[in-house]
């Protein structure tokens, strides 16, 4: 079978990789462009470890096929922090103690900056229906919920 | 080693809320969990696995999957260690079949080939002929005469005569006259209560990278609660020496007990022995929920006595649980849970651990204590409404305390199950107004928690930092709690410490961070190591001043002459010190090792209101309150999380999550999709209150706390349905379509 040479942008690096026209998205950033931070948990879209941004829309990347990222931008969690500095997302996940295990961390980080893309000043309902799609089992979401309405805060105050 | 007077409060560090120190690494993508790891020459492994519930399994010809492209080995039973007894005997039956297939998913072959996609290719290609054989899944159908027998000789001599074969393990205890007891009751309640299977859930499935050569030297990266413990099953199981293996534990996405043994990781290892090439293997969700440890489902009777003021006359149960093909339910733990937060003068219980169909049982979180737990407080909530009685008022009434011999026998040692009533009472959620189609329900629970094998070293860097070596994977915080005990026993800054976790080349043997044991145990451990470190640090200081070492003090970080004789020097700092230290006697280090037994249990309560639609059946929690007794909260944001996520494990349980088996003993429901866990849309805020009553079992006073959170919701939510709907489930979950029955039952008569 032969391969499918992709060209794409993943957090702002031009990239190039081949990949069997079955491959998703998903286990051609982790096997093919090397970026790890986007987990699957369950392969099927129900979980949202595996969440990246598709020219700015939010996607799991386990129901992408890595061929459909040709001429597209790809944003994952390796590209959240500015350098050293921490997108205020990420500072709040670990000041508020929102994560326990972290594996669902890198998914629900890039969800929540979609949302607040969108909707800068959630309630705390929108912000509950829009993680829906993001699995955690250890924290019963409260701290998720909080840090996420404590960056949203912080975030419009700096705009 | 006991509490010590001198540090209950006026603590500097533990307490506080500091960031954890693999925070950065987990909101940036860099923490490398278990299927991030890769090595050069790699292959990747896939599982063939059983079609059927029950089967004979007459031929496996792996021909066709050799001959692919590729393709570089296939492993079957045969590639495993022979002649194993006991419990290695079941584990490796369960990692891959022997003579028969034993449930939906079990493992039949495996296959490594250079891609994943080429092995899950191949893995299709292994041709296995079944004869099909009749099947049980249902743990009461499991007991029956007519039952087929899933093992003939899986029963132990507890088993009485003339039970079914499939009942392996029986146990029985009690004391009092439980006749008399029922004769002085008010009211009496005697009912049967169910539980469905449920899984931990994780959202990290099970993920390894192998490497082991024709010599029997290894390396295994997993993810796993206990690299120890992989290390024994994986060595039993391949025929090595323990010592040749190595296993280096990744960042972990969860276990709540269920990567606590081994499901893929001997396999990897067989693969690789046999290619001769590195092998990473890593499950599918659907192999997660097929073939890794979900809980016990159970079917309980219960009987419970009262007076007419609340006082718990006597009390009986017969637990039947089903844990899988293989011995191992918690049908014991569940007994011991059952009646644990009350005083009762009369008990008696009688419990089976059942075999059926199903994948073999793991442990989660507090395991066997929810089921038991649904049972017993859902009872004493039926007699409350029979009686007119507050719920926590009875609750206070009957409630264990220090020295209450408890239903399977020891007396409780200082426990805080009172002051978590109490503050629950006086919380605001208590007295909360509540709507039309609302209620509130009330429930106890209780974990003993345990200790476990323990070995930790402490180290002082040339700079006066500290480094601190733990054997317990950090599952949800724990090297911040690590780091805040070391912190506050040496006087050092908490940002000073760093805590690894070692594989198992670099310390003694470590149970896995299991029983709510890590920051209990490895933090004893910790303190214990510091305190070491901090007598060599003394010793040092006092050769320099040329004094007794017993006239040094340690304090805030430093060393000082103390006591009439000791003289005037100025404080010398840990850097001081430690800067030094090569020329003055060598490396400074603590260490300790234990199997500390101080755990002390936890007891909780739990407040919850919901709303029943009554023309859907949905149920909506609207307010949830946990109390829990930690002894002393290290880090109290990561005791909160522990909190708060049991609870919602919990009211999954309660609401919406059970193994589904069609009449083909398949399980219908292997995605995420269909095995509903809590969403964050499901759930308000959980609020919570720590109560902490020390533990005298440790230094600061610590209890385990990541267990007993799940045992309270289950009936917690099925009290408040009754009050909320009018109808009461004793079948766990209660799903709209079970509610509505219910409902539609109470209407037509």
């Amino acid at each position: 079978m032969s391969r499918i040479h992709v060209t794409t942008t993943v957090n702002g690096d031009e990239v190039e990789y081949l990949c069997e026209p079955r491959e998703t998205l998903l286990d051609c950033l982790r096997d093919h462009v090397g970026l790890t931070g986007a987990k699957e948990g369950c392969g099927t879209g129900d979980c949202g470890a595996c969440s990246v941004t598709l020219d700015g829309r939010l996607v799991c990347s386990c129901l992408v096929l890595g061929a459909e990222a040709e001429g597209k931008k790809v944003e994952t969690i390796e590209g959240l922090a500015d350098g050293d500095t921490l997108h205020p997302l990420q500072r709040k996940f670990i000041e508020h103690a929102a994560l326990q295990c972290g594996i669902c961390t890198p998914g629900i980080l890039i969800a929540a900056k979609a949302l607040l893309e969108k909707t800068p000043d959630p309630t705390e309902t929108e912000v509950r229906y829009w993680l829906a799609g993001n699995l955690c089992r250890c924290t019963g979401y409260d701290k998720i919920i909080r840090a996420v309405m404590d960056a949203a805060a912080e975030m419009r105050e700096a705009s | 080693m006991a509490l010590d007077d001198r540090k209950t409060d006026g603590f500097k560090y533990i307490g506080t809320r500091p960031n954890r120190p693999d925070g950065l690494d987990k909101v940036t993508g860099k923490a490398r969990f278990g299927a991030d790891a890769s090595a050069s020459g790699m292959l990747h492994g896939a599982i063939v696995r059983s079609p059927h519930a029950h089967a004979r399994i007459l031929k496996i010809d792996a021909t066709r999957a050799l001959a692919l492209t590729g393709v570089k080995a296939v492993v079957t039973r045969a590639d495993f260690a022979t002649g194993l007894t006991g419990e290695d005997a079941d584990l490796l039956e369960n990692v891959i079949a022997g003579e028969k297939a034993l449930y939906d998913g079990h493992a039949i072959a495996a296959v490594a080939a250079t891609s994943a996609l080429i092995a899950r290719d191949a893995a299709k290609l292994v041709e296995v002929t079944y004869e099909p054989l009749p099947h049980v899944t249902d743990v009461d159908a499991a007991m029956q005469p007519d039952a087929p027998i899933i093992r003939a000789d899986a029963a132990d001599d507890s088993v009485p005569e003339g039970m079914h074969p499939n009942v392996v393990r029986y146990m029985e205890f009690g004391r009092g006259d439980l006749e008399a007891g029922f004769a002085e009751a008010d009211a009496i309640v005697e009912q049967t209560y169910k539980t469905e299977a449920t899984h931990q859930g994780y959202i990290e499935p099970h993920a390894c990278l192998a490497q082991l050569g024709a010599d029997g030297r290894g390396e295994l990266w997993c993810c796993t609660q206990g690299h120890w413990f992989v290390r024994r099953m994986c060595t039993a199981l391949l025929g090595l020496e323990t010592s040749q293996l190595r296993v280096t534990p990744s960042e972990i996405g969860g276990g709540f007990g269920g990567k606590t043994t081994v499901f893929i990781d001997p396999i990897a290892l067989a693969l690789s022995r046999k290619a001769s090439r590195p092998v990473k293997l890593v499950m599918s969700r659907s192999e997660v929920l097929r073939a890794t440890g979900p809980t016990a489902s159970a079917s309980m009777d219960i009987k419970i006595g009262m007076k007419r003021d609340g006082t718990i006359t006597a009390a009986s149960g017969v637990f039947r649980l089903q844990g899988g093909a293989f011995p191992g339910a918690p049908t014991a733990e569940t007994m011991q849970c059952a009646f644990a937060c009350y005083e009762i003068p009369a008990v008696h219980e009688v419990g089976y651990d059942v075999i059926a169909n199903r994948p073999k049982q793991a442990a989660y979180r507090a395991p066997g204590a929810p089921m038991g737990a649904f049972a017993v407080e859902s009872a004493l909530d039926e007699l409350c409404r029979e009686l007119d009685l507050d719920p926590i008022e009875m609750r206070l009434k009957n409630a264990s305390r220090e020295g209450t011999r408890s239903s399977f026998g020891p007396r409780f040692p200082r426990v805080g199950l009172v002051e978590t009533l109490e503050a629950a009472k006086a919380h605001p959620h208590y007295a909360a107004p509540l709507g039309p189609n609302q209620g509130r329900g009330v429930a106890c629970g209780y974990w003993m928690n345990w200790g476990g094998e323990t070995s930790v070293s402490l180290a002082i860097s040339e700079d006066g930092t500290a480094q601190v070596t733990v054997g317990t994977p950090d599952i949800g915080g724990s090297r911040a709690s690590m780091a805040l005990m070391a912190a506050e026993a040496l006087g050092i800054p908490y940002e000073n410490v760093r805590c690894n976790i070692a594989d198992t080349g670099s310390l003694g043997i470590n149970e896995p961070t299991h029983g709510s044991r890590a920051t209990y145990a490895s933090g004893l451990a910790t303190i214990e190591s510091a305190r070491q470190a901090i007598g060599k640090l003394c010793e040092r200081a006092a050769d320099k001043w040329g004094i007794d070492a017993e006239a040094v003090i340690w304090e805030d970080g430093c060393a000082k002459p103390s006591g009439p004789n000791a003289g005037e020097f100025p404080p010398l700092t840990i850097a001081e010190i430690a800067a030094e230290m090569g020329s003055t006697g060598g490396p400074i280090s603590g260490h300790h090792e234990a199997t500390p037994n101080g755990h002390g249990g936890s007891f909780g309560t739990h407040l919850v209101d919901l709303e029943v639609d009554p023309e859907t059946g949905r149920t909506t929690i609207l307010r949830y309150t946990v109390v829990q007794d930690a002894g002393k909260a290290i880090h109290p944001a990561y005791v909160e999380g522990q909190f708060q996520g049991g609870a919602v494990q919990g009211i999954g349980w309660a609401l919406n999550e059970e193994y589904i088996y069609g009449q083909d003993g398949r399980l219908q429901n292997p995605i995420f999709l269909d095995y509903r866990v809590p969403v964050a849309s499901d759930l308000p805020m959980i609020d919570t209150v720590i109560v902490e009553v020390p533990n005298p079992g440790h230094p600061y006073g610590v209890r385990g706390v990541g267990e007993t959170g799940i045992t309270p919701p289950l009936p917690a939510v099925a009290n408040a349905v009754a009050t909320a709907a009018g109808v009461r489930l004793r079948h766990l979950p209660m799903t709209p379509p079970r509610i509505l029955a219910a409902l539609e039952q109470k209407a037509g008569g």
